[in-house]
């Protein structure tokens, strides 16, 4: 039996969780979705910054466009300080792809003219 | 001097979705003004995701987020203005703003949107006791610093206040390499959303201690230590509770409040949200200026922001056409039991659309109804299992129901 709070959207539903893995207390189904991926294999999705190495004092934002396991958020997160990139960005673009092996990119989130 | 149709003042989330919807509304002499170098307003530093679930059906982040407003505005060929700083605001819509290209440049405006959003709480707005050194800095701020400016704003950290920046920041500068050793919460209760408690202070362990808040900060040229004491249900410090972190920065994440000093200029009644007081167009009580998103009063998810100013560009459009009589009857809008706040605080009686109610609980609460009632009439109810401050709670009600409507209408949140 576990209780959890759904990350999913903003209502933040409270899970509970029985022995034989039957969700209730969620709104919607991806909250069950949710409670069974974070009692097999929690995930999660990393934002960060990156420099832009041609630009005076700019960091363009980034994030994993697919969610990574818990235990390697900052195992990723060292890997997303070594990255770096030149102006212009766009969004979507792919700054590393499959980070770590974990089937994640690491793609821009701003555009930076 | 320039007669212009609207003006929308801010271009964040609310300025920009304003301007659009106005623009597919059939006003095409308008113009945004943004006092930044970029359109987005605070989204730009919001790099983190959970953003756009409403408005898109997927996940975003505040950059992606924004940016999708930047295509729109750009598509519908929006003019907008740059480092324009709004100055002065009067009563008969003449506005002056200032910015390095233009200069000084005086508006006549038709209609207005406020869509400047709201600032944060600072050490002085709670008489944070204790020593004024450095290392003492709001949420927003240290967010900017980190995510705009790529500066680390301390090693060892302590938060008070849990609003969502705040535990926002508690995992971003985890992630960056800080050590944030708590959250501190005057409340019994927090004043973030329940999933950022879990996915930014329990997924790294970090201690959020409620009922418990600063009672010195100690610090000769930087922040050495902060003591955090327990407080009664009053929220007085209890002696004989302190609690000592040794720490280098302290995070305020303490409150935001709807940013109107315009709206003072010209003596525009505002409410306890320390927004002003509006109708259902999002309209205040001077004919033709509306307001929007957090300069109306402080929401905790994006999407609704950007909902409520496509409400206030609608209407400013209608304005514009003669479609909104300001001197029908007006029927006030009272918070009752257990809110704290009702927007609309009045809505003019033959109403162009529905009605949507957004208000807050005074605290957490389960298994209530929200009650629409004029008078011993009840106008709707609406059953919700669970309600809690941080959560905004939105009702509707049909625009036919306001002809059953005697004085006055009353929400209130009761007991199922």
């Amino acid at each position: 039996m576990k209780d959890l709070t759904c990350i999913v959207c903003p209502r933040g539903c409270r899970l509970h969780v029985d022995d034989y893995m039957n969700v209730t207390g969620n709104f919607c189904p991806r909250g069950k979705e949710y409670a069974i991926s974070e009692l097999t294999h929690p995930v999660r999705t990393i934002t960060s910054s990156i420099k832009v190495t041609n630009r005076e004092y700019t960091l363009v934002s980034v994030k994993t466009t697919k969610p990574v396991p818990k235990d390697k958020i900052f195992e990723v997160m060292e890997e997303i300080d070594k990255l770096s990139v030149e102006a212009p960005t766009r969004i979507g673009d792919i700054v590393k792809k499959n980070i770590l092996g974990l089937d994640s990119d690491i793609v821009i989130t701003k555009n930076i003219d | 001097m320039r007669q212009i149709d609207l003006v929308v003042i801010g271009s964040g989330a609310a300025g920009m979705a304003a301007a659009i919807e106005a623009k597919k509304n059939g006003i095409n002499d308008l113009l945004i003004l943004e006092k930044d170098e970029k359109l987005g307003g605070i989204l730009n530093q919001c790099i983190h995701n959970g953003f756009g679930l409403t408005e898109f059906k997927e996940e975003l982040t505040g950059p992606e987020y924004l940016q999708r407003f930047v295509d729109e505005v750009k598509r519908l060929e929006i003019p907008y203005k740059l480092n324009a700083q709004v100055i002065d605001l009067t009563k008969d819509k003449v506005l002056t703003y200032s910015s390095k290209e233009d200069g000084l440049v005086k508006l006549q405006a038709k209609a207005i949107i406020m869509a400047t959003g709201c600032y944060e709480r600072n050490a002085g707005a709670i008489m944070l006791p204790g020593d004024r050194c450095s290392g003492v800095i709001t949420a927003g701020t240290a967010q900017r610093y980190l995510n705009i400016n790529g500066l680390m704003v301390g090693k060892r950290v302590v938060i008070l206040g849990s609003g969502d920046i705040g535990l926002i920041m508690a995992r971003r500068l985890t992630l960056e390499g800080a050590k944030v050793l708590c959250v501190s919460e005057i409340m019994p209760y927090s004043a973030g959303l329940n999933r950022n408690i879990q996915q930014c202070l329990i997924d790294y362990d970090i201690p959020l201690y409620l009922s418990r808040t600063v009672s010195k900060v100690v610090g000769k040229d930087r922040l050495e230590k902060v003591v955090l004491s327990a407080v009664d249900e009053n929220l007085q410090i209890i002696p004989g509770t302190e609690m000592e972190f040794e720490c280098d920065t302290l995070i305020l994440s303490v409150g935001l409040i709807p940013y109107v000093s315009l709206l003072n200029y010209i003596d525009c009644p505002i409410s306890s949200t320390k927004g002003a007081v509006v109708n259902q167009y999002m309209e205040t009580m001077i004919p033709g200026i509306f307001t929007a998103g957090n300069c109306l009063h402080v929401h905790d998810v994006v999407d609704f922001v950007s909902q409520e100013a496509r409400l206030a560009g609608r209407s400013a459009a209608l304005y514009l056409k003669n479609e909104i009589d300001n001197n029908e009857k007006k029927i006030p809008i009272k918070p009752g039991n257990n809110i704290s706040y009702v927007i609309p605080q009045f809505v003019l009686e033959n109403s162009v659309d529905d009605i949507t109610f957004k208000f807050r609980v005074r605290k957490p609460l389960k298994d209530q109804v929200v009650m629409i009632r004029s008078g011993d009439i009840v106008l709707g109810k609406v059953v919700k299992p669970a309600l809690i401050p941080s959560e905004m709670v939105m009702v509707n009600l049909s625009k036919d129901k306001l002809q059953e409507v005697k004085d006055e209408i009353v929400i209130s949140v009761e007991d199922r």
